[in-house]
């Protein structure tokens, strides 16, 4: 503690810390709930002059507008779907590569990879792996008459072990085959942090617990399952609410795979979220909803946030 | 169960791969371990008194050799078909579950054949706890226990499977001195009630003379010595072991063999027959000195501590390999303050040793 006249020094130290904060932290967070509740905010028509009423009217647009509800939907369904599958691959591949010796620093490198690789330029390539290019405006991949260049690696692999080609993200793409593509692209994205989690945690663990568990003829399955998911469970938890968080706030995965129309070409928008959503609004100087729907998301992320801490205190020990 | 050691061998490879010889942890150890004993496994640490019994738990591979349980050859056996029951130094106890969930732990790994019902679970699991006198804490999390409790419960779990040998590696180097003091008050009790064949490891020689039936001493993987822990300290073969047990250490000088005398510095202590004159180490207990105005030994007094029931006379020699001489006697009998104070010493309690090999000189020291 410093007390009396010295504090001011303390104050002095503090304060480009603290002035950065309040310009781009505070101030921010103040001006969007200001934005959100003053109805049909828009900072040109504020610039010129126009007067808003206070109200909610921000909220109720932004719900009723069909392409949010689209926009939540999908949200919802990527990070339902990526979450448990990214980390239970995470802990599978941790434990695989905490087992082995040979080759183990070489492939913990190769694993880590995606994390610092640009996601634009990782969607691009996942793009270019599923992309059809050529003559597709009728997606009859088997009518020879069709000019194709290449229907995509995943295409001819799928051809090669005797399947039928999907179109995945072009025209005329189901909306199934486009979560399909979202779904692995974010999966894989997520695994290099979890499994760098979970690996750090592993490695943490006394080997004697093993080595007790080996005395007393525990099988692998028990020892996997009773001491060492109870054992990473904090980090476990920890990988599952960033997860969450990272989820709801998916955006640039799918401006990777898809481009700024956020869907395949004549169905723009199809694969829009939450956060595209936010910037589409602030684009067309809806600032207001912009807040708006940003509060929304905030709200969301809260809520989630809260159950997963909620269920974790059960479920995490020590 | 008696277990037997054959020409137990460990040869780890070399840290610098490049290297082709190994290091050698245990080398040729053959021993055997009578039924329902407690045995000491003592050495300083790396003298690979841990690696054997790792390599009797099975959770280490012998290099050579060959263990049995009884008459069964259970080398290549894995650890679980061994039927050994282990307490690692930190215990291990798994902390996420309560003391009841971890001695539970290895009953619920039995198949087949052993398969027990639940209740025989719990009652087996309650019997252990209280044969740890812990029945009262089966609801804790290991967390919420002193690290004596925690011993206990891991020894509960290692026994509860009714293992045919109890392993225990420094069971007590994790406790306080009042508490170690006790403990191994309790896994002597245990082990009497039980009757396992019980083997431990320890650097602590005190604990081991107090409590095992029989002691092994260790030293740079090979076994130096074995015996009744009396009989060991009594009649130690070479100057490791003579330094080894006992509290104080034993006082150690640079003498020589010189005219059918051993002599330390000019004092010619006493009389053997028919050794050649060489130099040697002379090692005498802290219990073996009487202060004697005629003793053969004079040394320059340093202090006197006085510790109640005996004395500890502090003083120097030239000759001493360790900085002071100490000596234990009885506080009933007077020491000069100041100058030379001159020894009388026991003849049992003094022991000679090889120059070089520092092996012990079997010779009767007769009384000049």
């Amino acid at each position: 503690m410093v007390y009396g006249k010295q504090q001011w020094k303390a104050w002095l130290y503090l304060l480009p810390a603290l002035i950065l904060l309040a310009v781009f932290t505070v101030w921010p967070i103040i001006n969007t709930l200001r934005m959100a509740f003053l109805n049909d905010y828009g900072l040109m028509s504020e610039l010129g002059g126009v007067k808003f009423d206070i109200g909610i009217e921000n909220f109720l647009k932004v719900m009723q507008y069909s392409k949010f509800k689209n926009c939540l939907l999908n949200t919802m369904l990527l990070t339902v779907l990526t979450v448990p599958i990214s980390t239970f691959l995470a802990l599978l591949i941790s434990v695989c590569l905490n087992s082995i010796k040979f080759l183990n620093r070489f492939l913990q490198t190769v694993y880590f990879l995606p994390y610092v690789t640009n996601s634009i330029a990782i969607g691009m390539v996942f793009a270019a792996m599923f992309n059809i290019v050529g003559n597709i405006v009728n997606p009859d991949l088997s009518n020879p008459s069709n000019i194709i260049v290449t229907k995509g690696i995943i295409n001819n692999l799928i051809e090669f072990f005797g399947g039928k080609p999907i179109v995945w993200l072009n025209a005329g793409s189901t909306y199934a085959a486009n979560i399909a593509v979202m779904v692995t692209y974010i999966v894989w994205n997520a695994l290099p942090f979890k499994i760098l989690v979970l690996l750090g945690g592993l490695q943490s663990v006394n080997k004697q617990y093993y080595d007790a568990a080996k005395i007393d003829g525990t099988s692998k399955a028990r020892i996997f399952g009773r001491i060492t998911v109870p054992l990473l469970s904090p980090m476990i938890a920890y990988v599952v609410i960033t997860g969450f968080i990272g989820g709801f706030k998916e955006y640039s995965s799918i401006v990777g795979v898809f481009g700024e129309s956020m869907g395949p070409v004549g169905d723009d928008g199809r694969l829009n979220t939450i956060v595209g959503f936010i910037y589409k609004a602030l684009e067309s100087d809806s600032q207001g909803r912009a807040s708006a729907a940003a509060l929304i998301l905030f709200v969301i992320i809260f809520v989630v946030t809260m159950i997963n801490l909620y269920v974790s205190k059960k479920r995490v020990h020590y | 169960m008696k277990v037997v050691l054959q020409n137990l061998t460990k040869i780890f490879p070399n840290r610098n791969k490049k290297i082709k010889t190994g290091v050698t942890a245990v080398s040729n150890f053959t021993y055997e371990i009578p039924d329902g004993k407690l045995i000491g496994l003592l050495g300083p640490s790396g003298c690979g008194k841990s690696t054997t019994l790792y390599m009797i738990s099975g959770l280490e591979k012998p290099t050579d050799g060959k263990i049995f349980f009884g008459e069964d050859d259970v080398t290549e056996l894995s650890p679980e078909n061994r039927g050994v029951g282990l307490v690692f130094q930190n215990y291990a106890l798994y902390p996420h579950m309560t003391v009841k969930q971890n001695i539970l732990f290895p009953l619920q790994n039995l198949k087949g054949a052993e398969k027990l019902s639940k209740n025989e679970m719990l009652k087996r699991t309650v019997e252990a706890a209280k044969l740890v006198q812990l029945d009262e804490l089966l609801d804790r999390k290991p967390s919420e226990l002193s690290g004596g409790q925690q011993q206990r419960v891991a020894i509960a779990r290692a026994l509860v499977k009714m293992p045919r040998v109890l392993l225990l590696d420094e069971p007590l180097s994790n406790l306080d001195a009042r508490l170690r003091l006790q403990t191994r008050e309790e896994i002597r009790r245990i082990q009497r009630e039980t009757g396992i064949t019980t083997i431990f490891v320890t650097h602590d020689q005190e604990e081991a003379m107090s409590i095992s039936d029989e002691i092994v001493v260790m030293k740079t993987g090979t076994v130096q010595q074995t015996g009744a822990p009396q009989t060991v300290y009594d009649d130690p073969v070479n100057l490791f072991v003579a330094k080894f047990l006992g509290t104080p250490p034993i006082n150690v000088f640079a003498g020589r063999i010189s005219g059918g005398n051993v002599m330390i510095g000019d004092d010619a202590i006493f009389a053997v027959d028919g050794e050649e004159d060489r130099e040697i180490w002379v090692g005498i207990r802290p219990e073996g000195f009487i202060p004697d105005i005629n003793g053969k030994l004079g040394c320059e007094l340093q202090s006197i501590e006085v510790m109640g029931r005996d004395i500890s006379v502090v003083s120097k020699n030239e000759a001493s390999v360790n900085p002071v001489i100490r000596s234990i006697i009885g506080s009933d009998v007077t020491v000069p303050n100041s100058g030379t104070v001159r020894f009388r010493l026991k003849p049992y309690k003094v022991f000679l040793f090889e120059k070089n090999t520092e092996n012990r000189i079997r010779t009767e020291l007769k009384p000049l």
